[in-house]
């Protein structure tokens, strides 16, 4: 039989980034083709091109044998497309049912909305996938995996003959996962085909029947599960055993810089102490929800906190608001980048020097060479690949634009630089050279705070590790710790009781 | 064309089109009403009917910058002027002499307007309601206090040495649009060359990044609502000092007509992306067409009709000419 899909040599490039080189993808009918790779490797970007979101530079998409140059999301729909996003793009005031009939009910044309129609529609998609939902509630009050659903029933009633979830599992708990990964197994047996992305190794191999790697916007090949492996498959992905270098800190000095002490702030972090010395790089791990990044964003006085102490070279600080945080030379590189950490718009020099206006305003007049400096010298330092300072950051790659938010703090030389998931959709190439200054900051005596998802990251950068769950620091890794070989199994065991995970969503009854 | 005029032609497309309308407005009207538009009589009219208008789209064209929008700056100008009459006709202070009458009422209308800008500015960083909610109810707050105080009648009878200072010229042009060039000049030297100028546009692009780059959200959210308030304050007083009086209610058709000015000015009504230099343009441009109408004797209905064809003809070619710079960027 034909496949039902082919993608055939796509290549698509932003503001002449290739994003994705010459890629091809076969997916058949009943199949369920794993697409791995890691952060910012061009899986969404090949997905959107299958969903006629973009449209490939060169290339060609052939669904059910018709083939498309411009696939555009009308036709993609057309032909059984469906893609279920991270964000899952659901109506929040409206009911699990209207959610999922909604679309179908606007495609029939109909002017008026038949209600036992969309109690229909609704009721018809959750038998297919065998599970009960009620479907009265409204999408804001339902837990994550609740809402996944509705977005597969959604899919469903539109005659989903493909289905591209992305990264599905992110936000779920264990007992949801394997729920989730059953009703993927159920939709293949009733002929689906699904495009499952995911950079969780052992949810691939549970449902995989063809995995594709992706690295760098290039292909590396089609696998069948049974003839490859975790091991291999993580090589694949990142193209090489994982060997950056390691951090080590060599000093003696051991007065803290930064100390905390029981802090706390209600529904998000309990009792939170932890000291960072000159030179330290302090590692912060946990599940979504474990209070990781409300504890960075309470120390940068984003979120007031309810009780506790802080310590800033040994003097007590009250830190309200971030103009008191960067005073006291403390630097936040926030989570979201785009939203909170740039001026996406605005031009690298405008961008760097957003931090230390007042400081290059003397008399309050901006002084424009002085800018241009800093800027050239951001550039410099961290090798952004830029045409010229005058760039908008917007049109940067990832890793650039990353490294202009942290350029922009090291204009305000901190002492503590807090950093929420550095690398998140960032090229291999770029970490290392992040990883490379963060070394050589804190081998200057800066001390970093460093919030990760990855393990690897939290090995190769830091010499203590906080383990959070819950809100509250589980364990403490020290140096020793984590040279050990096994360390990094120790650390995803420790971080890994799925189960435990409180509710991510905040309860709005 | 040579590449650093195509860059320039480019880097703002608004301007270079607004230039070109402007161009275009005083060559037609060279043609057709020859005599009438550019008579020495009218240009000096004209001068005299910008500033008022002019110091309120400056203020409007602010709050645009900064992502909101001040619906109360007409009715904060009426009712600093109607406080200031007060003062200058004698109806408050009464036992203060009639030489000190001006600088009190000056004095007056800077803390009124001071108080009606921290205020709006209090309401909108404090309580993070968005700024046409809030200063709908600010424009409808001022304009009760005037209209308690007034009754809705206008309140007249002030100092003649106030009302001069409508009519005087310096140097054949009037002392009020000499006032407000001096004003647009300085706002634009602000915005652009100081630290506070910067920090407000960061503010305007993205207040999320604007707060975690540490800069103090609140303090420039109300420093532009003072500023709003003390231009709209101005444009109070030169109407005081124009009509002799002061009433709520008047030029209450200009704020619909101060937005338009903006957007025809290259003002992102989004924030961050907009200036001084535009909107000036517009405002000229825009009093050279309403000179041309009434010229050409079209009825009020009319020339509105043609304010809409104005605005959605720079929008279109806002966005036809960055389609163009868009595509040839993309061969290159």
């Amino acid at each position: 039989m034909e496949p039902i899909l082919n993608v055939k040599n796509i290549t698509k490039a932003f503001s002449g980034v290739r994003v994705l080189k010459n890629v091809s993808l076969t997916v058949n009918r009943g199949e369920i083709h794993c697409l791995v790779g890691e952060n910012g490797c061009g899986k969404s970007t090949l997905v959107k091109c299958v969903s006629g979101v973009y449209t490939p530079d060169e290339g060609e998409i052939v669904l059910n044998g018709q083939r498309f140059t411009k696939l555009t999301t009308q036709q993609a729909i057309q032909n059984g497309v469906q893609v279920i996003y991270q964000d899952m793009s659901l109506f929040r005031h409206m009911s699990v049912a209207e959610n999922i009939a909604i679309e179908k009910i606007r495609a029939k044309g109909a002017r008026l909305i038949n209600w036992k129609d969309v109690a229909g529609i609704a009721a018809e998609q959750t038998r297919k996938i065998n599970v009960k939902i009620d479907l009265e509630k409204e999408i804001f009050e339902c837990p994550i995996a609740i809402r996944q659903l509705t977005a597969i029933c959604r899919a469903l009633a539109h005659d989903a003959k493909i289905l591209v979830m992305d990264e599905p599992t992110t936000a779920l708990t264990k007992n949801e996962v394997s729920q989730l990964l059953t009703i993927v197994q159920e939709l293949k047996s009733q002929g689906m085909s699904i495009i499952f992305i995911s950079h969780k190794l052992d949810e691939v191999f549970s449902v995989a029947d063809v995995i594709t790697v992706i690295r760098n916007g290039e292909k590396i090949g089609d696998y069948n599960r049974a003839e490859i492996n975790e091991k291999r498959l993580s090589e694949l992905m990142t193209g090489r055993e994982i060997d950056y270098p390691r951090y080590r800190r060599d000093f003696t000095e051991n007065t803290p810089l930064l100390e905390v002490k029981g802090l706390s702030r209600k529904g998000h972090f309990n009792d939170i102490s932890f000291t960072l010395r000159k030179g330290d790089i302090v590692g912060m791990i946990g599940l979504l929800g474990s209070g990781r990044s409300e504890i960075a964003m309470s120390l940068f006085g984003l979120n007031p906190i309810d009780s506790g102490e802080i310590f800033v070279s040994g003097e007590k600080v009250s830190i309200a608001a971030p103009q008191d945080a960067k005073r006291r030379g403390i630097a936040l590189l926030p989570e979201d980048r785009f939203r909170e950490g740039l001026f996406t718009d605005l031009k690298i020099k405008e961008n760097v020097s957003s931090t230390v206006i007042d400081e290059i305003s003397p008399r309050g007049c901006l002084d424009f060479s002085e800018e241009d400096r800093l800027a050239e010298k951001c550039i410099e330092t961290f090798k952004v690949r830029a045409p010229s300072r005058e760039t908008v950051v917007r049109s940067l790659s990832g890793g650039n634009q990353q490294k202009i938010v942290i350029g922009k703090w090291v204009e305000t030389k901190p002492n503590i630089f807090i950093m929420d998931s550095p690398t998140v959709g960032i090229d291999i190439g770029s970490k290392a050279e992040i990883y490379e200054q963060i070394h050589n900051f804190a081998k200057n005596g800066m001390a970093f705070l460093l919030i990760s998802d990855e393990v690897e990251e939290i090995l190769a950068n830091c010499n203590r590790v906080l383990i959070l769950e819950k809100g509250r620091i589980k364990t403490i890794l020290e140096a020793q710790d984590l040279r050990q070989p096994d360390a990094k199994k120790l650390i995803l065991e420790e971080i890994g009781s799925r189960d435990l995970q409180p509710d991510t969503e905040p309860s709005t009854k | 064309m040579t590449n650093s005029l195509k860059k320039k032609f480019f880097n703002d497309i608004n301007f270079t089109i607004l230039i070109g309308l402007l161009i275009a407005a005083i060559v037609l009207s060279a043609i057709f009403l020859p005599g009438g538009m550019f008579s020495a009589a009218n240009i000096k009219s004209m001068a005299f009917q910008i500033p008022e208008f002019g110091f309120l789209a400056l203020a409007m064209m602010l709050s645009n910058l900064i992502g909101g929008i001040d619906l109360s700056i007409i009715s904060a100008a009426n009712t600093i002027a109607i406080f200031t009459a007060f003062v200058l006709n004698g109806t408050w202070l009464p036992a203060l002499p009639e030489e000190a009458r001006i600088p009190a009422g000056l004095v007056v209308a800077i803390l009124t307007a001071l108080i009606f800008g921290v205020f709006n500015g209090l309401l909108i960083s404090k309580t993070s309601a968005p700024s046409l909610i809030a200063s709908l109810g600010t424009m409808i707050l001022f304009q009760g206090i005037g209209m308690a105080l007034t009754g809705g009648v206008s309140i007249g009878n002030i100092a003649f040495e106030f009302t001069d200072f409508g009519k005087a010229e310096w140097a054949g042009i009037p002392l009020i649009f000499w006032l407000f060039l001096g004003a647009a000049i300085l706002l634009a030297l602000l915005l652009e060359k100081t630290a506070f100028g910067r920090k407000f546009y960061l503010y305007g692009e993205n207040k999320v990044a604007a707060r975690f780059s540490g800069i103090n959200n609140e303090k420039v959210c109300i420093a532009t609502f003072v500023m709003t308030a003390l231009l709209a304050g101005i444009a109070g007083l030169i109407v005081l000092s124009r009509v002799n009086s002061a009433k709520v209610g008047y030029g209450s058709s200009y704020l619909l007509q101060t937005i338009i000015v903006c957007v025809i000015g290259g003002i992102s009504p989004n924030g961050g992306k907009g200036r001084v230099r535009g909107v000036f343009i517009a405002i000229v441009l825009m009093q050279l067409m309403s000179s041309a109408f009434t010229m050409l004797s079209l009825s009020p209905y009319t020339k509105k009709l043609i304010w809409g064809v104005v605005l959605i003809l720079v929008l279109s070619l806002n966005h036809w000419i960055r389609n163009l710079n868009d595509s040839i960027k993309k061969e290159k």
